[in-house]
């Protein structure tokens, strides 16, 4: 089990560097941990740590008018800090690619996650984004890469929801 | 208008003395207001990106934009109100550190777009001081008109993130209008740069 899991970690990251990705922006999650920690130690990647999530939305957007392509990762409840950085993207066309690690659904310990973890998907959508959801580790470099490509060749808005049963249950007591 | 006012910067002259200033490459991103209608007074350019929205977002275009455009100085022209909004991505850009990136904010201690209320900049924040202490080490408070000379090598110097916080009255000139179309202002920017649309 833990092969596979730091299986599709790996390709996250992997199909982010082979997608071209030059900035990483996020805000601290467990469940990007590997890629946050293989951008960080990648030349060719900036790594930027946001004090709140809607940032990313505008480090991801001057990339692009730099002429770099960028990805924001962020957790489910970060989706509702952004929603209003997102006009931005819809104003001006931006390619835009987020990577969403949910909370408030499977196994979810606590209920303070659930109102907006189950509202992300509605929220994205209703924001002008393409959603996209994987549950299967399988799955995720597919996926991802057919958002990253959706984002960057077409000039879509894509989110890529990874879901709580992929990311895994959080483990409360402290061992 | 109260002495204080009499005494502090004119918000059209110091941007004009900015934009004519600062190396002729220099890339601006302008926040909503009367920012962006400042910028445009000064002159439209392929390199300048308006933002008519997104308050607080600002300061993270242009570091994302500093971050891709390595070589090249990059300006973020704000006021208090917008700035304080998006406070914490002066942290992010002191944990970055881009050597390019100078954020230069038009303060009249008011929300002039809504009716001219106090701001926290005039309520008890030092922006400067903010900046410094989340790690903008070169922030500067200035307070006259002739400083902008200073404030535009500092620019050009490409040394570190800068911040300044330009003491500006609270006048509000004849509303300019920069393009309202973003997804013109973002291709134009991309086309100055060599790049394609997408």
């Amino acid at each position: 089990m833990q092969t596979v899991e730091g299986q599709w970690q790996k390709d996250v990251f992997n199909v982010l560097k082979q997608g071209g990705i030059q900035q990483v922006a996020f805000v601290p999650d467990a469940g990007h941990a590997y890629a946050i920690s293989a951008a960080r130690s990648d030349p060719d990647i900036a790594d930027i740590v946001l004090t709140t999530e809607e940032e990313g939305v505008g480090v991801v957007a001057g990339a692009w008018l730099g002429g770099q392509r960028a990805a924001l990762l962020m957790q489910s409840s970060g989706v509702g800090n952004c929603v209003n950085l997102f006009s931005l993207l819809s104003s001006c066309s931006f390619p835009f690619l987020t990577l969403v690690t949910m909370r408030g659904e499977y196994a979810e310990f606590n209920p303070w996650q659930s109102p907006m973890g189950r509202r992300t998907p509605a929220v994205l959508e209703l924001m002008g984004m393409n959603v996209h959801r994987v549950d299967r580790p399988d799955d995720v470099a597919e996926v991802l890469g057919a958002a990253l490509d959706s984002t960057f060749l077409a000039g879509e808005r894509n989110a890529v929801l990874l879901g709580q049963r992929l990311v895994g249950r959080k483990q409360w007591e402290r061992k | 208008m109260t002495t204080a006012d009499q005494t502090r910067i004119d918000r059209r002259e110091f941007v004009a003395a900015l934009v004519a200033a600062v190396p002729e490459d220099t890339l601006f991103v302008s926040g909503l207001g009367s920012p962006s209608y400042d910028l445009y007074a000064a002159g439209d350019r392929d390199r300048n990106f308006y933002l008519w929205g997104a308050m607080g977002g600002a300061v993270p275009v242009g570091l994302g934009l500093a971050l891709a455009q390595p070589g090249v100085p990059v300006v973020v022209l704000t006021g208090d109100g917008e700035q304080l909004m998006g406070v914490g991505a002066l942290a992010s850009v002191g944990a970055a550190q881009p050597r390019n990136l100078s954020i230069v904010v038009l303060d009249n201690g008011h929300f002039g777009e809504t009716g001219m209320q106090p701001s926290h900049a005039s309520l008890g924040t030092d922006l400067a001081a903010v900046a410094q202490g989340f790690g903008i080490t070169d922030s500067a408070r200035i307070e006259r008109q002739d400083e902008v000379v200073e404030c535009a090598r500092r620019v050009a110097r490409r040394a570190g993130p800068t911040f300044t916080q330009a003491l500006i009255s609270t006048d509000e000139p004849p509303r300019v209008l920069p393009p309202r179309d973003g997804g013109f202002v973002k291709n134009r920017m991309r086309a100055a740069l060599g790049f394609d649309s997408f």
